[in-house]
C-alpha cells in the first residue's frame, strides 16, 4: 500500500507524517512519533493498554486507523503531565500503588482522565465501571480506586487554593 | 533492633513510579536501534510431527528479508534446569506442540516478515499425539522425547514418618480427587527481546552480544545464551529494561530470547522480536493442569495424623521448571501445619501441549486447594470450626518439619486470629442467609529457594555500593525489578542503613556488565536475599564512613548514629528525634545548601571546621568526604547465601522446598452463589499475610491484593481450554482475566513476625497469599450452598452440575441442545476428542432426526 501524507494533531502539536492508510494509530504513535508510552498488550482491543484520547474520548489505538484521526485532537499519556511535573492522577497512582509493573498504567491514566473530565466526583461503582475496559494483571485494581480518590482530593484542594 | 526506622516501614512510592505513570519508562518493545530488523517466528501447526524438510529459499528471496534462521543454525539443547536441557531455540527434527518454534525471519518490517513466513515450506510427518497426562503415561511408542519412557518427565516417591500408622490412628479419613485446570500468567507486557552484536575492534569480526529482554532472570539468560550460541559469558551482556509483569512467565529463558540472538547473528544487524498476545499464550510456562488424589486422616480432636497425596501434572512438551514444580507440590505439604506423616507420589508428565513452568505460588497452589478443601470437609465431620481446626494443627517453631524444612518465624496463628476477627467470623459463620457463605483457608510460601537451580557455592545475591564525594549513593544490584518493587526495596534498605534520604540513592539494576550476579526474581527471593545483600553492602560502607566520622568527631565509631542525612553521637544518651533544633537541623531533608557545603568542604570551610575543633555532628556529605579522604574510594559489597541448616534434608529431591524463611497467609472469603445460574460472586476477601516485616507497606498490601486477585481469577474464571492440543482461548478476553467490575474488595492485613534472618526481619509477600484464595472461595461456596467442588475454576457450569448432583437430579449435560455434532466431552482432555461424540448415532436434537420423528 502506498504511503500518504497525513496530518495528525498529537498532544497539542500538529505533525505531517507519511504512512500507509492501513496503519494503526498505535503503530504510528510508537514507530513514527516515538511516543512509546501507549502500549500494545493484546492486538485486539481487549486490554486497553493502548488507550488514547481522541477528541477527549478514550479509544483503543491498537484497532484504530491513524488516517481516520486526521483533524482530531489526539492525547497520549505523554501529554498528561503538565509543565514538567506529574498531574495529580499520575502522582496519586505512584503514591497509592496504582501502578506495579506499569505496563497497563498509561491506558488507565487516559481512561481515568476521561472519567474525571466527565464526572469529577464518581462513586466507586462508577469508577469500577469506567475502568472495566482496561485490564491490569498486578494490582487487583483496589489500590487504583484509592489513587483515583486521592487524585480527586488533590485536584479539589488545588482548585480551592487557586480560588 | 529498634522499631524506630526512618525509611523502612513507611508507605513509599516506587522509585520508578514516575516513568511508569508518564509513559517515559522504557520496556523492551519500546526500544529501537539504528538498522534494527523485526523478527517473526514460524510456529508449528501440529501437536506432534517430524520435520522432514524445511525450504526457506522462497522466503529468503523476498525483498526486505535479511535472514531466515532454522534449527540447525543453533543446534545446542538448553533448558532452565540442568537436568532438563531438552529444548532447542528452533525445532531440529521434531515439533512437540502447536506453537513450537520452527523458523524465524528477520526483515525490514513486520509486514514483510509476516509475508515471508508464508513462503517457508515445511514438510511434516504427523505423529500420534498425547494430550491427557494419564493417557500419556501409558505411551509405549511415539514418545515425545526418546529418552523419557512413558512420557514421564520425572516421578518422586517420598515417605516421611509412618503414614500407614498415621492413617490407622486416625478417627476420620477423607479421600478425594481434586482437579485444578491450567492457568497462565498473562502478564500485560508480551515477551520482547532486542539482540545486537558489536564488531570487535581488535579482530574486526563479530564481537560482543547485547541482549535487552523482558526477563526475570538476566543471569540465567546470559548463561543459556552462552550455551546455545557457543560464546563465553563474558562476551554477552544482558540488560533488563522495565518489565511489564512476570508472575513466573519470564523466569526462564523463553525461545524468542535466544531466537532473536541467532537471527541477529545471521542477519548481521540488531533484531527485535515481540510476541503477539496469541504467541504469549503458546509460550505459556504457566501452572499445569494438576490431578490430585488426596487422603487425609484426623483424630476426633482435629489433629492431623497423616496425609497421602498422588499428584499428576500435565507438563506440556518440555521439561522447563517441571521437576521443581512437582517437588514443590510435595515439599510444601510441610511447613504450614504440623503433619507427622506424609506420603507423596508426584508425576510430571509430558504431553503435546505448550510447556508449563513456574507461576506465582509455584507448585503449591493446586495442592493447597485440595488440602484446604479436604481439611474443611474433615472439620465438618468432627464438628470443629474450620478456623479452630487450623489452629489445632499449628507448628511449634523453631522446628524442622517431618520433611526437613526449617521453620523459624511463624505468623500463621496471628494471621488466623486477625482474619477471624476482621471478618466477624465467629458471629457470621453459619448465620448468613442461604446462598451466601464464608470460607477460610491458609497457605504459605518460600522466601527464596535455599538451593539455587545451578548447584554451586556461589552467593545467590551480591550487591555493590559506591558513594562519591557528592554524597550520591549508587547501588548496583543484579536483582530484577518486574513491578514488584525490587528497586524500591533495595533503595529503602540502603537508605535506612546509611541514614540518608531516599533521594540520594540511585539504583543500577539487572545489567550483567554492571551489576554483580543475582540469580533473578523468582521464588519470592528478592527481598530476603538481595535485601540481605544490600543490607550487608550498606553496612560495610557505613563502617568506613563511621570510622572517618569518628575521627572528625573525636569519638568511638560505635557511638555514631546515622539518621536523616546526619551523623550524630549517641553521646549523652538522649536520643534526638529528627528535626530537633540543632545546628544544621534544616538539612534533615537533603537541602541544596547541604550539597554545596559538602562540595566546598575541601576548601576554606573545611579549614574553618578544623580550626573549630571536633564536632558533635556531621552532615552525610561531610562524613562521606571525610571517609573518601581517609580511605580513598568509598565502596562496599555484600552478598547472601542461605545458611547450611536451612538447605533441607538428604533424600532425593530434598533440594526443592527448603527456604531460609516462609511467609504465611490466612484468608476468609465471602461469596454468594446464584443457585439458578451457578454464578459465584466473591464479595470480599480478608487476607492476613505474615511478611516478616513490611518494608514498604503500600507495596506489601499491593502484593497481597494482587495475589488474592490472581487466585480469585484461577478460582472462578481463568482456564486454558484445550482441544486436540489447540488452545481454544488464546486471547485476554477469552481467557477471562477478571476486570474491575468482577473484582472483589480485598482487605489486606499485614502481620509482622520479624524473621531472625530476614533483612530487618522481612520475608516474602508476593506469592504466599495466592494459594489460600482458591480453597477459601471453595469453602465459602460449600458454606453457601452445601456443595463441595473438586475442580477449579468454579464456573457456573461446574457449580450448577454439583448443585444438581446434590439434589439427585439428572446431571447437567453441558452440550445438550447446543450443537448436535459437538463433542460430548468438550471441556476435557484426553485422546482425540474431536471424534468423541460424533459417529453414527445422531444427536436427538439433530434437525434431520427431529424431522424423522415428526417434530416441528
Amino acid at each position: 500500500m502506498k504511503k500518504e501524507l497525513i496530518e495528525l494533531r498529537v498532544n497539542g502539536r500538529s505533525r505531517e507524517l507519511a504512512f500507509e492508510p492501513s496503519k494503526l494509530l498505535l503503530d504510528v504513535l510508537r514507530q513514527d512519533l516515538d511516543l512509546t508510552g501507549s502500549k500494545r498488550g493484546c492486538d485486539d482491543s481487549s486490554c486497553g493498554a493502548c488507550t488514547v484520547l481522541v477528541d477527549g474520548i478514550p479509544m483503543m489505538s491498537c484497532t484504530l486507523l491513524a488516517a481516520s484521526c486526521e483533524g482530531q485532537d489526539i492525547t497520549t499519556v505523554e501529554g498528561v503531565s503538565q509543565h514538567g511535573s506529574l498531574a495529580a492522577i499520575q502522582k496519586a497512582y505512584g503514591d497509592w500503588g496504582g501502578a506495579q509493573c506499569g505496563y497497563c498504567t498509561p491506558g488507565f491514566i487516559m481512561t481515568v482522565k476521561h472519567l474525571l473530565a466527565e464526572n469529577p466526583e464518581p462513586t466507586e461503582q462508577e469508577i469500577r465501571g469506567a475502568l472495566s475496559g482496561n485490564l491490569c494483571r498486578c494490582t487487583g485494581y483496589s489500590q487504583m480506586y484509592q489513587a483515583i480518590k486521592a487524585a480527586i482530593d488533590a485536584e479539589q484542594k488545588g482548585t480551592a487554593a487557586a480560588k | 533492633m529498634t522499631n524506630d526506622f526512618s525509611i523502612i516501614g513507611k508507605p513509599t512510592a516506587m522509585v520508578d513510579a514516575a516513568g511508569k505513570t508518564t509513559g517515559a519508562g522504557k520496556y523492551t518493545d519500546d526500544l529501537s536501534l539504528p538498522g534494527m530488523l523485526v523478527g517473526r517466528i514460524l510456529h508449528s501447526p501440529y501437536p506432534h510431527a517430524r520435520i522432514k524438510r524445511i525450504d526457506t529459499s522462497r522466503a529468503e528471496k523476498l525483498e526486505g528479508v535479511v535472514a531466515v534462521v532454522v534449527g540447525k543454525d543453533a543446534p545446542n539443547p538448553y533448558g532452565i534446569l540442568p537436568v532438563g536441557h531438552d529444548e532447542y531455540a528452533l525445532a531440529l527434527d521434531k515439533v512437540r506442540y502447536v506453537g513450537d518454534n520452527v523458523a524465524c525471519v528477520a526483515a525490514v518490517d513486520e509486514a514483510t516478515a509476516d509475508q515471508a513466513l508464508e513462503l517457508i515450506d515445511v514438510e511434516y510427518e504427523l505423529l500420534p499425539a498425547y494430550f491427557d497426562p494419564e493417557e500419556s503415561m501409558k505411551a509405549e511408542t511415539d514418545l515425545i522425547h526418546d529418552n523419557k519412557p512413558h512420557n514421564l518427565e520425572k516421578d518422586y516417591h517420598h515417605v516421611f514418618g509412618d503414614p500407614e500408622k498415621g492413617f490407622a490412628e486416625a478417627d476420620h479419613v477423607a479421600e478425594a480427587r481434586f482437579i485444578a485446570n491450567e492457568v497462565t500468567h498473562a502478564a500485560m507486557e508480551p515477551h520482547s527481546t532486542l539482540a545486537a552484536f558489536e564488531i570487535d575492534p581488535h579482530t574486526g569480526k563479530r564481537g560482543r552480544l547485547t541482549v535487552q529482554s523482558s526477563t526475570q532472570v538476566p543471569y540465567y539468560l546470559q548463561h543459556k545464551l552462552s550455551l546455545v550460541l557457543e560464546m563465553p559469558m563474558a562476551q554477552i551482556r544482558v540488560i533488563k529494561p522495565l518489565v511489564g509483569g512476570g508472575f513466573g512467565g519470564k523466569s526462564e529463558v523463553i525461545p524468542l530470547e535466544i531466537i532473536a540472538a541467532i537471527a541477529a547473528r545471521k542477519a548481521l544487524a540488531p533484531v527485535k522480536i515481540t510476541y503477539t498476545r496469541e504467541e504469549v499464550f503458546w509460550a505459556h510456562r504457566g501452572r499445569p493442569r494438576t490431578i490430585i488424589d488426596l487422603k487425609t486422616g484426623i483424630k476426633n480432636d482435629g489433629r492431623i495424623t497423616a496425609v497421602k497425596a498422588r499428584v499428576v501434572q500435565d507438563g506440556g512438551a518440555y521439561c522447563s521448571y517441571g521437576v521443581v514444580t512437582i517437588l514443590y507440590s510435595g515439599a510444601l505439604l510441610g511447613a504450614l501445619y504440623d503433619i507427622p506423616n506424609i506420603q507423596y507420589g508426584g508425576y510430571r508428565v509430558l504431553t503435546n501441549k505448550p510447556v508449563c513452568g513456574a507461576m506465582r505460588g509455584h507448585g503449591t497452589v493446586n495442592v493447597r486447594f485440595a488440602f484446604e478443601s479436604q481439611l474443611d470437609e474433615l472439620a465438618a465431620k468432627v464438628g470443629i470450626d474450620p478456623a479452630e481446626i487450623r489452629q489445632r494443627n499449628l507448628l511449634q517453631p523453631p522446628c524442622i518439619t517431618v520433611n526437613g524444612l526449617r521453620v523459624q518465624s511463624y505468623g500463621l496463628p496471628e494471621c488466623i486470629e486477625k482474619v477471624v476477627e476482621r471478618s466477624a467470623w465467629k458471629k457470621r459463620k453459619g448465620a448468613l442467609p442461604k446462598g451466601r457463605g464464608l470460607g477460610i483457608a491458609c497457605s504459605h510460601y518460600v522466601s527464596g529457594a535455599a538451593n539455587s537451580i545451578i548447584r554451586s557455592d556461589m552467593p545467590h545475591s551480591t550487591v555493590n555500593i559506591k558513594i562519591d564525594r557528592d554524597g550520591g549513593v549508587v547501588v548496583y544490584t543484579g536483582a530484577s525489578e518486574i513491578g514488584q518493587g525490587s528497586d524500591t526495596m533495595t533503595a529503602q534498605i540502603a537508605a535506612e542503613v546509611l541514614g540518608c534520604s531516599l533521594g540520594r540513592i540511585k539504583i543500577v539494576a539487572a545489567d550483567t556488565d554492571l551489576t554483580p550476579i543475582d540469580i533473578g526474581s523468582y521464588s519470592s527471593r528478592v527481598t530476603f536475599m538481595a535485601g540481605n545483600a544490600t543490607l550487608r553492602a550498606a553496612t560495610e560502607v557505613k563502617k568506613q564512613i563511621a570510622q572517618a566520622a569518628a575521627r572528625k568527631m573525636n569519638c568511638a565509631s560505635e557511638d555514631l548514629i546515622f539518621r536523616n542525612d546526619q551523623i550524630r553521637t549517641r553521646g549523652d544518651g538522649r536520643p534526638r528525634p529528627s528535626g530537633q533544633a540543632q545546628p544544621g537541623s534544616e538539612s534533615s531533608q537533603p537541602s541544596v545548601s547541604g550539597r554545596v557545603e559538602g562540595q566546598i568542604l575541601r576548601g576554606s570551610l573545611q579549614q574553618k571546621r578544623k580550626d573549630e575543633g571536633p564536632k558533635d555532628w556531621l552532615t552525610f556529605e561531610e562524613a562521606v568526604v571525610a571517609a573518601i579522604d581517609f580511605h580513598g574510594a568509598l565502596t562496599g559489597t555484600g552478598s547472601y547465601a542461605p545458611p547450611p541448616d536451612a538447605r533441607g534434608g538428604k533424600h532425593k529431591g530434598a533440594g526443592v522446598g527448603p527456604s531460609p524463611a516462609y511467609s504465611y497467609s490466612a484468608q476468609v472469603a465471602e461469596v454468594t452463589v446464584d443457585e439458578d445460574t451457578g454464578e459465584v460472586t466473591v464479595h470480599k476477601v480478608w487476607a492476613a499475610h505474615d511478611c516478616g516485616r513490611a518494608l514498604n507497606p503500600v507495596s506489601v498490601e499491593g502484593q497481597i491484593i494482587g495475589s488474592v486477585w490472581m487466585g480469585m481469577g484461577q478460582a472462578l474464571t481463568e482456564e486454558m481450554i484445550w482441544k486436540d492440543g489447540m488452545l481454544m482461548n488464546p486471547g485476554l478476553l477469552e481467557y477471562r482475566s477478571p476486570s474491575s467490575v468482577e473484582s472483589p474488595e480485598v482487605e489486606p492485613i499485614i502481620v509482622e513476625s520479624i524473621d531472625p534472618e530476614g533483612p530487618f526481619g522481612a520475608k516474602e509477600c508476593s506469592e504466599g497469599s495466592l494459594a489460600a484464595t482458591i480453597p477459601a472461595i471453595a469453602n465459602a461456596i460449600h458454606d453457601a450452598v452445601g456443595v463441595r467442588l473438586h475442580e477449579c475454576p468454579f464456573t457456573p457450569e461446574r457449580v450448577l452440575s454439583a448443585l444438581r448432583d446434590k439434589k439427585a437430579k439428572k446431571k447437567l449435560d453441558l452440550t445438550e441442545g447446543i450443537d448436535p455434532t459437538s463433542p460430548a466431552r468438550f471441556r476435557e482432555h484426553g485422546g482425540s476428542l474431536w471424534f468423541h461424540g460424533k459417529g453414527p448415532a445422531r444427536h436427538r436434537l439433530d434437525p434431520s432426526r427431529r424431522a424423522e420423528a415428526g417434530l416441528p
